[in-house]
This record gives C-alpha cells, structure tokens and sequence, in this order.
C-alpha cells in the first residue's frame, strides 16, 4: 500500500552550493560532508513517516545560505535516477 | 548518386576542400522533403555521436511534444576533445551534408531557427562554414542559419553549456535534476544535435534506415568518424562501420599494431587495454570491457610509455578546464591531479595516496550539475585497473624509464596559467 508520494529525497543544486556546511549541522542523520566542505546526500529516498527526517530535511533546506537545497517528492524507496 | 552499401558514407567525395552546394548535390542527390524522416529516424536506430550515445530519435520526439512555433534546432560541432578532429574533418569536406541533416531535423521538430556552433579556435572552420551557409542563403528556402562562434573550452560543447551561450553568452553548463530536461533558447525549447550525427541524418533521409543499417551492429548501426592519434604514422580521422575490430581500424590508421593501450572516448573516455585488440568497436562490446566508443576517439599508446604519467597530464588539464561551478569538480578534480602527481613522481606515503585517490573518485562521482567530473573519474578509474601492475611499480618505488624521456603520446594542450590550478 503506497500512496503517490510517501517519500522523500534531499537534493542540492551543486551549481548553486558553496559549501557552507549549514545542512550537515542541521540534517546530520541525511547529510554527510566531503573533504572540501561540499554536502554529500544519498539518493535513497526516506519515508515521510519518519517525521524526525522530514523535519531536520526541512530545517536544512530553510537553513541553506544558498537556497542551494530542496525536498523532492517520489513515489517509492527505490533509487531515482539523477 | 552514392547508394553503395561501402564505405565512406559521411566522407563521401572527399577532396581535400569543402564540396559546394552545387556538388554537393551531384554527388548526393538533391534534398528530399523530410515527410517520412520521423519513421525512418526511429528505424534506423542512429545514435548521437557526440559522445553521451542517445538515441536521435528519442531526442526527437521529445521536442516534437513540445508545444510552440518557436522551437530552436542547435548544431554542435564545438569539438571540446583536444584529440578530436572528426567534425572539423567533416565539416572542412561535407559541410552541406551536415546542414541538410539540420534542415531536415528542424522541418521535423518545426524549428525556424537552425543555430551551427562551431568554437571560434579553428578560423579555417568558421570561414568553411559561412561559406556553406552563404551558398543556402543565396539559394533560398529552408529554415533561418545562424553562425555563433562560441570560445573553445572543454566543457563549452555540453549542450546546456552551449545553451547558455546562445542565452547569455557563458558557457557554463546547467543543472538540470531532471531528465531527460528540455534545454530552451530564450523561450524556444532547443534540441541539440551533433554534427556528425547530423549529416547521418542527412544521409538516412535520403536513402532510408534499411539502407543505413546494412553497416553496423544490430544495436549499434551504421558508420562513425574515428579519430586516431598517438603511435600512428600520422593522425587520421577514419569513417568505419561499428562493430569493426579494433585491430583493423588500428591497421587502416597505420598504427602500432601491438600496443600498451588505447584511450578510448576522449578525455572523458577510459584506457582499455592493448591486449583487447580483438573487440568490436562498438558500446556494447566496449562496455563490458571498461571502455566507451564516446567521441570518437582512439589514441594508441606504444609498449614502453608510463600510463600514469599520461593519465596525470590529462588529468590537470581536465581540472582546469572545469568551469569551477560546483565544488566537488572545482576541488576534486586538482585532488584527484595532485595524487597522481604524487604516485607519479613519488610521496612520503604512496600506499596511503593510493587509497586516498581511490576513496576521492568514489566521492566525486555523480555530484557535478554535469558529466564532466564522472568522465575524469571514470578516466582515472580505468588507469588504475589497465595500469595496475605499473601503478603498482611506482607505489614501490622502482624507477619508471619513461619517465626520463620527453616523448608523450596522448596530445593534451599546454595550460594557459598553471597557477589556475592553485586555489585560495
């Protein structure tokens, strides 16, 4: 039983980043980042359900200095194309 | 009229100078109206030969569902790849091969505007190609030619690059999450089309899909340019079939029959090794072995030559082609320069710069707005398995003999400033 969009994935505009490093304060559990600064994000997507995710996704996308950050939408856990 | 089933096809009547308008048309048939090309294009299964190998008629048909009149069809010959010549090579012989391609594709996707990209480095190009253009000009008819002469850069040919200078006069590519994305030109949605792939077109509407699919592979049909450099007698940009072992195009090109390696694709491509002689050259043999048809590229590197040392060159040179727009390109790819650099001419710690760079191209890959740090990684992952046992040699430290020789063999062009490399 899935509705349309149950999950979720964090996606980051890699033109627009600069590497400020505030999503990896704020979603540590989605986001890990590299040598450079430069966010790493997972294609697998995560269930709405877990409502901490969501809630830090969300905290690190309105905490991007860039804007950089967005919540996608998709209809299942298996891995999206980029 | 051409309607053999041999070789050369793209290259036909080739004289050593542009065939006018007039000739052109002895030699190849007057243009048809391209009333059935939608059907013939889908048959015939040609697939871009500008390196990403997708299929045209998908490309198509997705900017025929566009709605509009306005639509925008975008000729790429910006040749970015430093060893490759193929559409300078076919647009200094057929250039009228390759703008009938165009005129027939924008009569199909209903575009008004046709825009040839040609880079404004090779001026005996451009002049080719205004000259063609003058000629249709005169002659009337047909969709509106328009001449831009972006700068040569390497990722200025990556279609949303090129875009973006046809918008804004920058060639910096875009980020486009989704795909496959629709590239608009002001408002007008844009397909972008490769040179060669158009002349192919031209070719197909001609004389058909049955026709072009008598060469070739069932899932690769049809002929391609191949330019070959390194350990040949000389240069040369060859028509062949796809699915041609790579030993007769080797033998054609007058190249060292049993070398080290071949660099395949381009910059962006991967080092295959010389004992796979004996494959088709074609992605679906290519690809399994690590290799990819992509450009069109083959560059012969001799027995003898240090891959790494080649590997590295093409490497710095990569990274400072990358347009700095996305962080892991902009820092990753001199990263990735500097450790190969460091196994090269020796570090304090090799066997630690190994696993660090091994780590590095696992992290950089798939995080660039586009493909331009995949292919670096892709280039140096391949080195390290074909080149494994002399990676190997270096790590321990016993002396490489190519590296007291200046001879290089994959072309790769000085830097302009060195010091771009270094960043703050």
């Amino acid at each position: 039983m899935t509705r349309r969009s149950d999950h979720f994935v964090l996606r980051v505009d890699p033109i627009l980043c600069d590497g400020f490093g505030h999503c990896h304060e704020l979603a540590p559990e989605l986001v890990q980042v590299d040598e450079w600064g430069y966010p790493i994000i997972h294609d697998q997507a995560t269930s709405t359900s877990e409502l901490a995710l969501l809630k830090s996704a969300r905290l690190a996308v309105r905490g991007c200095p860039r804007q950089a950050l967005r919540i996608e939408r998709v209809t299942s856990h298996s891995e999206t194309p980029r | 009229m051409m309607r053999d089933v041999t070789l050369p096809r793209v290259m036909w009547g080739a004289s050593g100078r542009p065939l006018t308008l007039r000739e052109h048309e002895m030699t190849f048939g007057a243009a048809k109206a391209g009333a059935a090309l939608a059907g013939e294009l889908e048959a015939s299964g040609l697939m871009g030969r500008g390196g990403a190998n997708f299929t045209t008629s998908k490309k198509v048909e997705l900017l025929r569902a566009q709605r509009g009149h306005h639509k925008v069809l975008v000729v790429n010959a910006m040749e970015g790849e430093p060893v490759g010549h193929k559409d300078r090579t076919l647009l200094s012989t057929n250039p009228h091969l390759a703008l009938d391609g165009a005129q027939y594709l924008a009569a199909l996707i209903g575009a008004r505007r046709v825009a040839v990209c040609v880079s404004r480095k090779d001026s005996a190009i451009v002049h080719h190609v205004q000259r063609a253009l003058h000629e249709r000009e005169r002659r009337g008819g047909g969709p509106e030619f328009i001449l831009h002469t972006p700068p040569w850069r390497y990722v200025a040919g990556e279609e949303s690059a090129l875009v973006h200078w046809l918008n804004d006069n920058e060639t910096m590519p875009q980020y486009r999450p989704q795909r496959p994305h629709v590239l608009h030109v002001g408002r007008s949605p844009a397909l972008v089309v490769n040179a060669e792939t158009c002349a192919h077109v031209g070719l197909i509407n001609r004389f058909g899909a049955h026709w072009f699919r008598e060469l070739g592979t069932p899932s690769s049909p049809g002929s391609a340019l191949v330019s070959v450099s390194g350990a040949v007698r000389r240069p040369t940009v060859l028509e062949v079939a796809l699915g041609t072992p790579l030993r007769s195009i080797l033998r054609e090109a007058g190249a060292d029959p049993d070398p080290l390696a071949l660099l395949t694709g381009g910059y962006g491509g991967a080092w295959l090794d010389g004992e796979h002689l004996d494959a088709a050259y074609s992605n679906e043999s290519l690809q399994p072995l690590g290799a990819t048809v992509g450009a069109g590229i083959l560059v012969v590197v001799p027995r003898g030559a240090c891959g790494l040392a080649e590997t590295q060159r093409i490497v710095k040179w990569m990274a400072n082609e990358s347009s700095r727009q996305c962080g892991p390109c902009a820092f990753g790819l001199p990263a990735l320069a500097e450790d190969l650099g460091a196994l090269l001419h020796g570090a304090r710690d090799p066997h630690g710069v190994l696993v660090r760079l091994k780590e590095r191209c696992s992290v950089i890959q798939g995080r660039g707005a586009c493909r331009h740090p995949d292919g670096v990684v892709r280039l140096v992952a391949s080195a390290l398995t074909v080149f494994a046992r002399h990676i190997e040699d270096h790590v321990s430290g016993s002396p490489c003999e190519a590296l007291t020789t200046p001879r290089r063999w994959v072309a790769v062009p000085a830097l302009e400033h060195e010091s771009e490399l270094v960043w703050e």
